[in-house]
C-alpha cells in the first residue's frame, strides 16, 4: 500500500536510469543519508565513532571492493587484506616522502598502488580460475605481508615495523576528532559506493557479470574476458587500497602489517558472502552483520554467564557460534542478507493483502 | 655440491610432509567435489585429541583408535549437518561452508582441549646421519616412510576393496555412480572419515615436528600450492607436487633468500605454483576440463 511503483511513470530516459526508480526508495535513501550525515554526528559519542562506525564503514568499503571482484566478476580472492595493507603503507610513504602531498591525493595514489599490485597478481587469472585462483590470491596475501615486514624502507626504518599515520589536514581543516574523522570516512565511502553502483550498471559491470556467469559464453559474444577480469582486479584492489589507507589514517593511527593478515581477508570474504555476493548494499549489510555479531555475542555472553566462566572459554564459544552461523546462513540463505531484504520488499509491495 | 644435495634432500623430505596434508584435500575433492578448507583444522583437531588422550593416560595405540573414532564421528556430523543440506549448491558455497567448518572445528578443539601448545614425542630420535657425506634427517626419513606406506595402503584400498572402487566411481561421475546403486551420502561419510585418518597421521608427524599448536593450520595451507601443482584430482599429483614444492621452497630459501631477504618460504610456494599454472593450468596430473557453452 505504502510501497509500490503504481502511478510513477517514467517519461524520460533520465528517470528510467535512476539508481532508485521508486520515490519511496529515494525518500528512504535520503532519510538514511540525513541520519548518517546530520543526526548521527550530533547524537553519537566517541565510542560509537571510534569503536563501531568508522571501522564498520571502512570494512564495508573493503567488502565492496571484494564484491566487485568476487560478486560481480566471479573471481574469488583471499587477498583483500593484503591490498588494504598496500594501500595503508603506500599512503604513509606518499605523505612521508612527498612534500606538500595532499592527504586525499595520497589516498588516491594508495588506491592506485594497490590496483597496480592487484593487476599484477590478477595476471594469473589469464589461464587459471576457480579454486586455482584461490591459491594465487593467497600467494599475494602472504607475499604482501612478507614484503611489508621485510623492507624496512616501507616503514621508514621503524624498529618495531609499524607506521604511525600523519595527521589528516584537508584545506586547513584538521580532522582530529572522532566526529570529523567519521564524517570524512562517511563521505569517501558514500561517494565510492555510488561510483561502484554506477560502474556496475555500465558496460564494464555488465561485462563482469557476463564473465562471472559463463566466461566461455562471454568470450563468444565478444567480451574480452582477460581484460574484464584484469579491470575487475584493478578496481577491486583500488577500493581495498583506499579502505586500507583509511584504516591506518582514520581508524587505528598506528598500524602494523599483521593487521592485514589472512584472518582479515577471510573476514572480508565472509562479509561479502553473508551480505550477498553481487550487491552493493549487501556489502554494507554483511559488514554490519559480521562486525556486530561478536559484539552482540559478547554482550549476551556476559549477560548470561557473567564473569563466572573463563574469558577464553567465552571467546572459543563465540568462535564456534560464528562458524555455525556462517554455515547456517549458507544453508538457509545462500544469496545472503540482501536476499532477505528483497523478499521483505516484495512482501511490502503486497501488504496488507495476503499473498 | 654436497650442500646443494643436502638442501635438496631436506626439501624433498619436507615436501613429503606437505603431501600428507594434501592427500586429505585430494580425497575429499575427488569424491565430493568439495574444496575442503577445513583440512588444516582437522589436522590440528586430530593432533590435539590424540595428545590429550595420551596425556590422560591412554596407551599409544588405544589413543590412535579413539582419535580415529572421533574423526569418523566428525565425518558423520559433517555429512549430515553441512554436506547434505548444501547438496546441489555451487562449489563456491560449499567452499565457504568449509571455511565456517574450519572455524567451528578450531573453536571446538580449543574449547575442549585448551589453546596452549602441546609437545608430542613419537619416540623417533631425530639424529641426522650421513650417507656419502650428505646429512639426512632420520625423522624426515621416517615421515617419508609413513607417507609412502599411507599412499600404498590407499592405493590398494582404491584398487581392490569394493568400497574403494565405489569411491573411484563416485569421483569419476556422480550420476553414473548413483545410477548403479552407489549411495552418495555414505561414500561422503567414508571419504571424510578417511581424510580424518590421513589428517591424524599428518597431525602426528607435523605435531612432533612443530608441537601441537595453532600454527599447524597455517602449515596446512601450504598443501594448497602442492595441490594445484599436482592437480586437484590426483593422489600421485599430491605426492609429486609435495616433493616439488618442498624442494623448491628450501632451495629458494637458501639460494634466492640470500638476495631478497629471508623468510620467503612463507610465500614462495604459492607464487611458484601460480607461475607453474600459467604454463599448465590444470597442474601436473589434473584432468583437463573441456568447456562448452
Amino acid at each position: 500500500m505504502l510501497y509500490r511503483e503504481a502511478g510513477q511513470y517514467k517519461t524520460a530516459y533520465a528517470t528510467d536510469q535512476r539508481i532508485f526508480p521508486i520515490v519511496q526508495d529515494r525518500a528512504a535513501f535520503s532519510a538514511l543519508m540525513i541520519a548518517a550525515f546530520v543526526i548521527v554526528p550530533i547524537a553519537g559519542n566517541d565510542y560509537w565513532f571510534n569503536g563501531l562506525l568508522i571501522p564498520l564503514l571502512i570494512l564495508s568499503l573493503a567488502t565492496l571492493g571484494l564484491n566487485i571482484l568476487t560478486g560481480y566478476a566471479g573471481q574469488i580472492s583471499l587477498g583483500s587484506a593484503g591490498f588494504m595493507g598496500v594501500g595503508a603503507f603506500a599512503a604513509y610513504n606518499f605523505m612521508l616522502r612527498v612534500d606538500g602531498m595532499p592527504i586525499l591525493g595520497s589516498f588516491v595514489l594508495a588506491g592506485l598502488c594497490a590496483a597496480l599490485i592487484g593487476v599484477l597478481f590478477g595476471l594469473s587469472c589469464h589461464r587459471i580460475k576457480d579454486f586455482y585462483l584461490i591459491v594465487a590470491t593467497l600467494g599475494s596475501q602472504f607475499f604482501i605481508e612478507w614484503a611489508l615486514t621485510k623492507f624496512a624502507w616501507l616503514t621508514d626504518y621503524n624498529p618495531s615495523g609499524v607506521i604511525t599515520a600523519q595527521k589528516i589536514v584537508i584545506l586547513g581543516v584538521a580532522f582530529d576528532t572522532p566526529v570529523r574523522r567519521y564524517l570524512l570516512v562517511l563521505t569517501i565511502v558514500v561517494l565510492m559506493a555510488l561510483a561502484a553502483k554506477n560502474m556496475m550498471r555500465s558496460a564494464f559491470g555488465r561485462n563482469c557479470m557476463a564473465v562471472r556467469d559463463m566466461d566461455v559464453a562471454a568470450a563468444v559474444i565478444g567480451i574480452s574476458v582477460f581484460r574484464t577480469k584484469l579491470m575487475a582486479f584493478g578496481v577491486s584492489s583500488f577500493y581495498c587500497g583506499v579502505a586500507g589507507a583509511l584504516w591506518a589514517y582514520a581508524y587505528v593511527g598506528t598500524v602494523e602489517p599483521q593487521a592485514f593478515d589472512l584472518d582479515r581477508s577471510l573476514q572480508i570474504l565472509f562479509m561479502a558472502i553473508i551480505g550477498g555476493l553481487g550487491s552493493i548494499m549487501g556489502s554494507f549489510l554483511g559488514a554490519a552483520f559480521v562486525m556486530l555479531l561478536p559484539i552482540v555475542m559478547n554482550v549476551v555472553g556476559s549477560a548470561i554467564f557473567g564473569h563466572a566462566i573463563d574469558a577464553s572459554v567465552v571467546a572459543h564459544v563465540e568462535h564456534i557460534v560464528y562458524g555455525v552461523l556462517i554455515i547456517w546462513l549458507l544453508i538457509v540463505e545462500p544469496h545472503g542478507l540482501v536476499r532477505l531484504w528483497q523478499i521483505g520488499k516484495e512482501k511490502l509491495r503486497l501488504w496488507p493483502f495476503p499473498r | 655440491m654436497e650442500f646443494f644435495i643436502e638442501v635438496l634432500i631436506g626439501g624433498l623430505l619436507a615436501g613429503v610432509m606437505y603431501s600428507l596434508i594434501a592427500l586429505g584435500f585430494v580425497l575429499i575433492y575427488k569424491a565430493s567435489g568439495v574444496f575442503n578448507f577445513a583440512q588444516g583444522a582437522m589436522v590440528l583437531f586430530a593432533a590435539l585429541t590424540f595428545v590429550n588422550l595420551v596425556a590422560r593416560g591412554l596407551p599409544f595405540w588405544l589413543a590412535i583408535v579413539a582419535t580415529l573414532a572421533v574423526m569418523a564421528l566428525l565425518a558423520l556430523l559433517v555429512e549430515r549437518l553441512v554436506l547434505r543440506p548444501l547438496a546441489n549448491q555451487p562449489p563456491m558455497s560449499l567452499f565457504m561452508a568449509t571455511i565456517g567448518l574450519a572455524i567451528v572445528i578450531e573453536g571446538v578443539g580449543q574449547l575442549i582441549w585448551g589453546s596452549k601448545a602441546f609437545g608430542l614425542d613419537l619416540g623417533i630420535r631425530d639424529v641426522p646421519f650421513e650417507v656419502a657425506g650428505v646429512r639426512v634427517s632420520q625423522f624426515d626419513l621416517f615421515a617419508a616412510a609413513v607417507a609412502g606406506t599411507l599412499v600404498l595402503v590407499l592405493g590398494l584400498f582404491f584398487n581392490y576393496a569394493a568400497t574403494g572402487r565405489a569411491l573411484r566411481a563416485v569421483a569419476d561421475d556422480h550420476q553414473a555412480a548413483m545410477s548403479i546403486g552407489i549411495p552418495l551420502p555414505r561414500m561422503w561419510r567414508i571419504v571424510w572419515a578417511i581424510s580424518g585418518a590421513v589428517a591424524l597421521v599428518a597431525g602426528l608427524l607435523w605435531g612432533s615436528r612443530l608441537g601441537v599448536q595453532f600454527g599447524l593450520v597455517v602449515v596446512a595451507l601450504k598443501a594448497l600450492p602442492v595441490l594445484i601443482l599436482g592437480g586437484f584430482t590426483s593422489v600421485a599429483g599430491a605426492i609429486v607436487g609435495g616433493l616439488v614444492i618442498g624442494a623448491t621452497e628450501k632451495l629458494a630459501e637458501i639460494y634466492l633468500g640470500r638476495y631478497i631477504g629471508g623468510g620467503i618460504e612463507n610465500w614462495f610456494p604459492y607464487v611458484f605454483a601460480m607461475l607453474f599454472l600459467l604454463v599448465r593450468p590444470h597442474g601436473l596430473f589434473g584432468e583437463r576440463r573441456i568447456e562448452r557453452v
